[in-house]
């Protein structure tokens, strides 16, 4: 009593209200319909799933908070996302919902409906939005929605997401479902005498286990468990009890051993009512007329026109991210020099301005830049998704991405690798299973990424003489194509090893829905590509943020006191002597570069790369190379501009002559060249092997949701990339190649 | 008219069957099963891939893209 009056009164607590839909179903616009602006992301907990929340008002006065589901086709779940999604609405989660809504695609109802039914035995009040009402009535599809409400006990509303048809009713609806609190009459399921007894059976066990306190939960919870868990225990599922498994596992042997299917009992019953209540609601056309999307994909999935089609809007979609985020790089990178100089200017030299300057203005510096190559790539795969090209994409590539091991859908994520790993890294959330999500994240930072360029500019233009060729081609055009050949090998190589190790298992497989072709709604896509940024800036801009910082202080600390004296004295006596103003300013600035030098080399990274030099100098690589090498892990062009200090090279970039010349010049301590073309060879090998940024190792622990997949694959590229250069430079040397 | 059974990878292109079975690896089975294609659902092979894998058949008025592997285990007649 004291609890349904708290509910009704002024502090009431707010409603909540599910969302769940097949993928496709216009689930996310309608969502965005209902909820306006006032959408919330957060995580769920332990997953790296999008938790979208939103507080909605309802006609009879009431607000309400509506919780996006992830898409599914059914609740029975391989993953823990799946799972997640299945708890809340099972109630097993924080809260039980007071209302679902389930979204179903008018036009394609019958698929609809098997997710509905399952969402109606859980017996909680439940809403159906007809989606795409409008599409259905094109086809000529007609359905009975009184009809529907009479057989299932839920409200039924004809919605047109796209266009805000439907909302009002569907708001009023979800009013009296919660208002009433009644349980929809689900339609009953047939079973068969021995699959009541395996489900009671189950159920009991629950029960006693106190898994769960109500008899119909437990019901639900039962045939869930029967249909997803896995034998082998393979799934990823959490909080199930070791007996319980053991319990699921016999009903299942015993079933097999009585010739039972218990997965086939249970969905084709299921359909068996679907199928029912289609014939019942639910009139279309003998022969559907023959449909543009068909007509479409005559041509967008054609043998020639589908391949070329393929082509044209990869290179579209990489061009983008190459180029057309050039102008917005730019602007970020100037806006940070100018913070950088201005704070410079204002605060006297000295600890606080370098950490200001060169730990977190360069660190914020270092996350804003990925924005626009995000923003850009996020736009575009939403543009493609919703048009429904993106799932006929990986129908055309799916056969060769196999061949690896990788999913169809992977190709998009791998293709923006080579322009950056971290916008690539987030487009693997387009991926549904959770294992090709891991593999493609592991293997992409292998594509040659576009802050790569700089180190092969400089390495081929300081090793290969200008002049010096392979046949009809200059020899550094050989060596930068060999790297992106490399790299695509290396990748692809990758994957299909750890596909069969690590991530071993069962083969994911594809399957796809191809969906009719479709007008993207903008502002829906616009707040996708906010929500993907805003989430990149605060999970992993954080993580990148301090990483920046701690590299800083490596590369900074400690300071010689002895370096600054010396170049103050040099300071003094070149300002003392009459020199002209020219040559005076360039003696001012060898002193500072040859002291910032100086510095480096006596800091904590200046010291790692002198113990490095034994483990590297195998590679071809000396000290000097290896603090250029850590001081890369802050990105990979800064590569160049650490070696430069270095070598005591001021504002060193890849067309730098000085820091070519003396790159050249630099010798081993017995006087043998440095840069020979096998060492140069080696490094960019490295370079394309290693996992060189710290961003990208940021991002894949935001997405793989824990720091053991990062890691590992620090790791593995780590030992790749030194066994890669290690073969190049050791056999190289061996015949005698290029030294 | 051909009832003879046979697997879904071997209906051609344009042609409609019904299913009669499904088998092969659980979770691929339980994912065919859910997304409609139970024993007695018509399917119509719609297209091939550009590579010839995979496929796309028409089944409960929506296109699937399946892979030939998969279809393998979809006896049909």
């Amino acid at each position: 009593m004291s609890a349904i009056a708290l509910a009704r009164g002024p502090v009431a607590r707010q409603a909540l209200v599910l969302v769940a839909g097949n993928p496709n179903s216009g689930k996310s616009t309608l969502f965005n319909a209902l909820s306006g602006a006032r959408t919330r992301v957060a995580n769920y907990p332990g997953v790296t799933i999008d938790r979208r929340s939103a507080t909605v008002a309802l006609p009879d006065g009431r607000s309400v908070e509506l919780t996006d589901l992830p898409g599914t086709y059914s609740l029975s779940a391989r993953s823990r996302e799946e799972q997640i999604a299945v708890e809340s609405l099972l109630g097993r989660g924080p809260r039980r919902p007071d209302a679902i809504l389930v979204v179903a695609d008018a036009t394609s109802l019958a698929r609809g409906l098997y997710l509905t039914l399952e969402i109606l035995e859980i017996g909680r009040p439940v809403v159906i939005a007809l989606n795409m009402a409008d599409e259905a009535d094109r086809d000529g599809i007609a359905i009975d929605t009184e009809r529907l409400e009479h057989l299932t006990g839920a409200r039924v509303v004809r919605t047109v997401a796209s266009r805000g048809t439907g909302l009002e009713a569907l708001r009023t609806a979800l009013a009296s479902a919660i208002e009433q609190g009644t349980a929809p009459l689900a339609p009953a399921v047939e079973r068969t005498p021995d699959m009541a007894a395996d489900l009671a059976e189950l159920e009991a066990e629950i029960l006693s286990d106190r898994l769960m306190d109500r008899p119909e939960d437990a019901r639900v919870w039962a045939q869930w468990l029967l249909l997803s868990l896995d034998h082998e225990a393979t799934d990823e599922f959490t909080g199930i009890p070791a007996s319980l498994r053991q319990t699921v596992q016999r009903i299942h042997h015993r079933a097999a051993e009585a010739g039972r299917n218990l997965d086939l009992e249970i969905i084709s019953a299921r359909y068996r009512v679907v199928d029912a209540l289609m014939a019942s609601v639910c009139r279309a056309p003998e022969t559907p007329r023959r449909s543009w999307t068909d007509r479409v994909d005559a041509v967008l999935t054609h043998r020639i026109g589908g391949a070329l089609a393929f082509a044209a809007v990869m290179m579209v979609v990489f061009q983008a991210l190459f180029s057309w985020s050039e102008p917005a790089i730019a602007v970020i990178e100037d806006t940070m020099a100018a913070a950088q100089s201005a704070v410079s200017g204002v605060l006297p030299p000295g600890p606080l301005n370098s950490l200001l300057v060169d730990g977190v203005i360069a660190g914020v510096g270092n996350v804003v830049v990925f924005v626009p190559q995000i923003a850009l790539l996020f736009l575009f795969i939403g543009l493609l998704e919703d048009l429904g090209y993106l799932a006929r994409a990986a129908f055309v590539i799916d056969r060769v991405m196999r061949a690896v091991g990788l999913h169809g859908r992977a190709f998009v994520p791998m293709l923006s690798g080579f322009s950056c790993a971290v916008p690539a890294v987030m487009a693997t959330r387009t991926l549904e299973n959770r294992t090709d999500r891991l593999l493609t994240m592991l293997v992409l930072p292998l594509t040659s990424c576009s802050a790569r360029l700089p180190v092969y500019v400089l390495v081929t233009a300081t090793v290969f003489a200008p002049g010096s060729r392979v046949g009809l081609l200059s020899a550094g055009a050989v060596a930068l194509f060999s790297m992106y050949a490399l790299s695509v090998v290396a990748a692809l190589t990758a994957a299909a090893v750890l596909r069969r190790t690590v991530l071993k298992g069962p083969v994911p497989t594809l399957m796809l829905e191809l969906p009719p072709y479709r007008l993207p709604v903008m502002s829906v896509l616009l707040r996708g590509v906010w929500q993907r940024v805003r989430t990149f800036l605060v999970d992993a801009g954080t993580v990148i943020l301090a990483l920046t910082i701690v590299l800083w202080a490596l590369l900074s600390y400690p300071k010689s006191a002895d370096i600054a004296e010396q170049a103050g004295r040099d300071r003094a006596v070149v300002s003392s002597m009459s020199l002209p103003g020219d040559a005076r300013a360039a003696r001012l600035a060898e002193i500072d570069s040859h002291a910032s030098g100086a510095q480096l080399r006596y800091s904590v990274a200046g010291r790692l790369g002198r113990m490095m030099e034994p483990v590297i100098a195998p590679l071809g690589f000396d000290w000097r190379i290896g603090v250029g090498i850590l001081g890369a892990f802050a990105a990979r062009e800064v590569f160049v501009g650490t070696l430069g200090i270095v070598f005591d090279i001021s504002n060193a970039d890849e067309t730098n002559e000085p820091l070519r010349e003396v790159l050249r010049a630099a010798t081993w301590p017995d006087g043998s060249p440095l840069m020979t073309p096998l060492a140069g060879v080696s490094l960019m090998v490295f370079f394309v092997l290693a996992c060189q940024c710290m961003s990208t190792v940021a991002v894949v622990r935001r997405e793989s949701g824990t720091w053991r997949w990062p890691l590992f694959m620090v790791a593995y590229m780590t030992v790749l990339a030194y066994a890669g250069s290690l073969t190049v430079y050791q056999v190289g040397r061996a015949f005698g190649w290029g030294l | 008219m051909i009832t003879a059974r046979r697997p879904l990878s071997r209906v051609p292109v344009g042609s409609s069957a019904v299913v009669s079975r499904v088998s092969g690896a659980r979770t691929v089975v339980r994912r065919l099963l859910e997304m409609g294609l139970v024993p007695g659902t018509t399917v119509t092979v719609q297209r091939e891939a550009p590579l010839g894998d995979p496929v796309e058949v028409r089944v409960r008025n929506y296109a699937l893209s399946i892979r030939r592997a998969d279809a393998l285990g979809i006896e049909v007649e």
